[in-house]
């Protein structure tokens, strides 16, 4: 059983658990994940990193209610505990792998979208302890749904927030302020590291491509094992099949087919629609899932 | 009593287990274990004992069997297999012990299998297991996944008086035995688990949830935390896919991930929140023991389900009481047929299989007729959902992760063959990870042999 030490709401539909896992947290590099399970009937969730303490081996996990099973996992307080914390899994960030000589002559852009924003957060950090300074680009819906600020801007060298109403910070997408920042304001960037929703991630690329800016982007497709073993989690990336999970989750998002992965990632969207209706209505569901039979 | 036949043993009728996934085989009562052990002719050479990979004394047992004396039956099996309700379930016999039965040449072989199960489940039930006094002798070690070959490893390490771990990447222990093969032909609960529990009852430790050569490396273990030798046991879990088009399209899963998906996160049941495809009509690609079971899984979801195999039946490398199931239930064989395409409708989702007729040419490098292609045969069948059970790999997690252990051009981990050494000083490895996707039996064997590899080498040191 991994402890959570303190369990956080951040928003209205995104919280953040820090969690006692001593392997995981001796071992892991940013760009890296775990797979959860809240309790012992619970399904498998993938969830990044998003901070770690070596010292008092803790992680920092942070989460968005989508489904089912991160509603469940929602509901759990500090002290509670969760079944499985299984990791670290996947490969670390390129930065790490990189010579600091070289980061350090580099400049970096990075582009969180929405609950993205907390995987991009341990890189930043880690660069920052580094010595190699990064921008970092926020994007979410609203002001209520921004996550993260304070703690990014501890770290990044030019933090830039903007909102798709415009309720705080710029107002539009983060592909406008990535063609903002270079187009109009001066910036030039030698690489790019996008991660959030799959959308964004693809018309971030696009962005860049456009740039030339080189770009790294985080996969989340759906998983079982996060192992190798079941293949769940495969992506076409140049024309290749991969394993996210072991390959990645990182990849040159140029060569990502996100039309396939976003396809991909919908295989099972009725069953989990009613599997999240289940959940949420608890005792008081009577039909209407078209599953339980509640509704003759 | 027809002496030419074996005593027919109790099953679930095929139209009613073809709807649930309770245990297909019900197993022999005292009655006719005994009645059936008095067929065995205990042959002063015998022939079986030679088919069985790890020999166990056949006619001994059964003798003991046809006196009634089960708990002594057990003794015997015990001294050779230690998963003997599992194998007595899951043992291709037919092409071991039972095909080397002299009672077979005229009439159906003795039926050694369901008369070693039938002992394993007694003697659980009874309570009556394997002595286990033991006294420690202070020495660590950890064995590395487990399914049958770290279970075995890790059983008799213990029984020697070590302070064994078994680390095990998934949230639960057992390997293929739980992930793979499914409940209706290896109950968890009532075989798989108590196993298991029979583990920890010896003292052996479990950590889940680690997968090594992520969450630690084996020189961690052997360096920081003191672990004097390791067993890697992490069988061949990687899929393979055939690289045709429309592979990647949604209905598509390795057979890996579909049993997966039921057995060890339960889908199966309505309960569970993790979910799975429910198709109508589904084609299971191959004709191994895994192709058999997903297909049987995919029929008890309700799907009309066809195999295709690219050989004839002849061929079919299913254990052939799967086979025979199999085709019990209603599943489909469309054998000397091969897929080329996996179609596709505007959703991504699968809507078919294109596939060509094959015939048989000369034998190949295996000694089987290789299929080759009916030029002009292709044809259609309207899926909406393919399962590719081609084979697995070993995974490279550990081999690449640790410094001075070999492989071969298959990914599997060079190690000898009599006690598991492998080029790490230290390190032994077994089972499938060795061998490629082999068997429980031979799995358990290798397990059992590098335990004693261990102890030479930690004597010794
Ligand atoms: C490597 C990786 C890292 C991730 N990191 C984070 C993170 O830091 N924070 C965060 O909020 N989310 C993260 N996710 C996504 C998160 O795992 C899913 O949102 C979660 O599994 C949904 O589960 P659910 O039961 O609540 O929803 P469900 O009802 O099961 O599904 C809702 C949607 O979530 C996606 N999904 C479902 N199951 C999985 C699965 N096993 N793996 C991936 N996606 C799935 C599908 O698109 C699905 O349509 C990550 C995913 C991966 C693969
Ligand atoms: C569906 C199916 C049906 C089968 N049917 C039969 C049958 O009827 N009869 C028969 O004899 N054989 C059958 N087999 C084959 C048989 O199950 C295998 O040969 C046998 O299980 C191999 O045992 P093993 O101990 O080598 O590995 P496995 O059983 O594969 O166990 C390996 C374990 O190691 C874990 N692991 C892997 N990597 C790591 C890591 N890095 N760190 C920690 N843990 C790790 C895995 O999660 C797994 O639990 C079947 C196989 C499958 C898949
Ligand atoms: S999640 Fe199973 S192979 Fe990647």
């Amino acid at each position: 059983m991994y402890e959570i030490i303190n369990a956080k709401k951040l928003t209205d539909n995104i919280y953040s658990f820090v969690v006692r896992a001593e392997r995981v947290a001796s071992a892991c590099l940013p760009g890296q994940f775990v797979i959860v399970r809240s309790h012992c009937d619970a399904e498998r969730i993938p969830l990044t990193i998003c901070d770690y303490d070596r010292e008092n081996k803790t992680i920092t996990l942070v989460f968005q209610v989508v489904g089912a099973g991160s509603l469940r996992l929602s509901r759990l307080k500090s002290g509670d505990c969760l079944h499985d914390v299984a990791g670290p899994l996947g490969r670390a960030s390129e930065l790490c792998d990189t010579s600091l000589d070289e980061l350090k002559n580099k400049s970096i852009l990075f582009v969180a979208g929405g609950v993205g924003t907390a995987p991009v957060f341990p890189q930043v950090k880690w660069l920052k302890e580094h010595g190699v300074d990064s921008d970092v680009i926020i994007g979410a819906k609203t002001k209520e749904m921004l996550i993260m600020e304070n703690e990014m801007d501890q770290f990044a060298t030019n933090l830039y927030i903007t909102t798709d109403d415009g309720s705080y910070g710029r107002h539009g997408l983060v592909t406008k302020v990535i063609e903002d920042l270079v187009k109009s304001e001066g910036k030039h960037y030698d690489m790019c590291v996008a991660i959030g929703p799959m959308i964004m991630m693809k018309f971030c690329c696009l962005t860049t491509k456009a740039l030339n800016i080189p770009t790294t982007v985080s996969l989340n497709p759906i998983m079982v094992d996060g192992t190798g073993m079941c293949g769940a989690c495969r992506v076409t990336v140049g024309g290749e099949v991969k394993f996210a999970c072991v390959d990645g989750p990182e990849f040159d998002g140029h060569l990502v087919d996100f039309d396939e992965a976003m396809i991909r990632q919908n295989i099972y969207k009725t069953e989990e629609g009613r599997a999240y209706l289940k959940e949420k209505e608890g005792d008081t569901h009577h039909g209407g899932c078209g599953h339980c039979g509640g509704e003759q | 009593m027809d002496m030419k036949k074996k005593v027919p043993i109790r099953e679930q009728a095929p139209e009613v287990r073809a709807h649930n996934f309770d245990e297909v085989c019900l197993g022999y009562t005292k009655e006719q274990a005994m009645l059936e052990a008095t067929r065995c002719l205990e042959c002063k050479n015998p022939l079986c004992v030679m088919g069985c990979p790890v020999s166990v004394p056949i006619p001994e047992f059964i003798h003991k069997v046809k006196e009634g004396d089960f708990d002594k039956a057990f003794e015997i099996i015990s001294e050779c297999n230690t998963l003997p309700a599992i194998c007595g379930r899951v043992c291709p016999q037919e092409s071991q012990c039972e095909g080397k039965c002299v009672r077979g040449i005229k009439g159906e072989s003795v039926a050694i299998g369901k008369l070693e199960r039938f002992v394993a489940d007694y003697a659980m039930e009874k309570g009556k297991r394997r002595p286990h006094s033991h006294e420690k002798n202070g020495k660590k070690v950890a064995v590395i996944g487990s399914g049958p070959a770290s279970l075995a490893c890790a059983g008799d390490l213990v029984k020697y008086g070590y302070d064994v771990t078994i680390f095990e990447a998934l949230h639960e222990a057992g390997g293929v035995l739980l992930y793979g093969i499914p409940e209706f032909r290896l109950p968890k609960e009532d075989v798989v688990k108590k196993e298991i529990a029979m583990l920890l009852h010896m003292g052996v430790k479990i950590e889940l949830n680690t997968v090594v050569g992520k969450s630690v490396t084996i020189d961690e273990l052997m360096e920081k935390e003191g672990f004097d030798a390791v067993f890697i046991g992490t069988g061949a879990g990687l899929p393979k896919f055939m690289g045709i088009k429309g592979e990647n399209a949604n209905g598509v899963f390795s057979a890996n991930e579909y049993l997966t998906r039921s057995n060890l996160m339960k889908a199966f049941d309505e309960n569970s929140t993790t979910p799975i495809m429910r198709a109508k009509k589904v084609a299971v690609v191959g004709g191994g023991n895994v192709a058999m079971d997903a297909a049987r899984t995919a029929l008890r979801l309700g799907s009309e389900v066809h195999i295709i195999y690219r050989r004839s039946e002849a061929e079919l490398p299913a254990r052939v009481e799967e086979v025979h199931h199999a085709k019990e239930e209603g599943v489909i064989f469309d054998i000397l047929t091969n897929p080329v395409e996996i179609l596709t409708d505007d959703n991504g989702s699968v809507c078919g299989i294109r596939c060509v007729k094959m015939e048989l040419g000369e034998p190949d490098a295996s000694g089987r007729r290789k299929p080759v292609v009916i030029e002009g045969s292709e044809f259609d069948i309207d899926v909406d959902m393919v399962i590719m059970s081609l084979g697995t790999s070993p995974n490279p997690l550990i081999s690449s992760t640790t410094d001075g252990l070999k492989t071969n051009s298959r990914k599997c981990i060079v190690a000898d063959e009599i006690n598991g050494q492998t080029t790490r000083e230290g390190v032994f490895a077994g089972g499938d990870a060795v061998t490629g996707a082999a068997t429980v039996i031979l799995a358990m064997s290798a397990g059992r042999s590098a335990a004693v590899g261990i102890h030479d080498y930690l004597s010794n040191k």
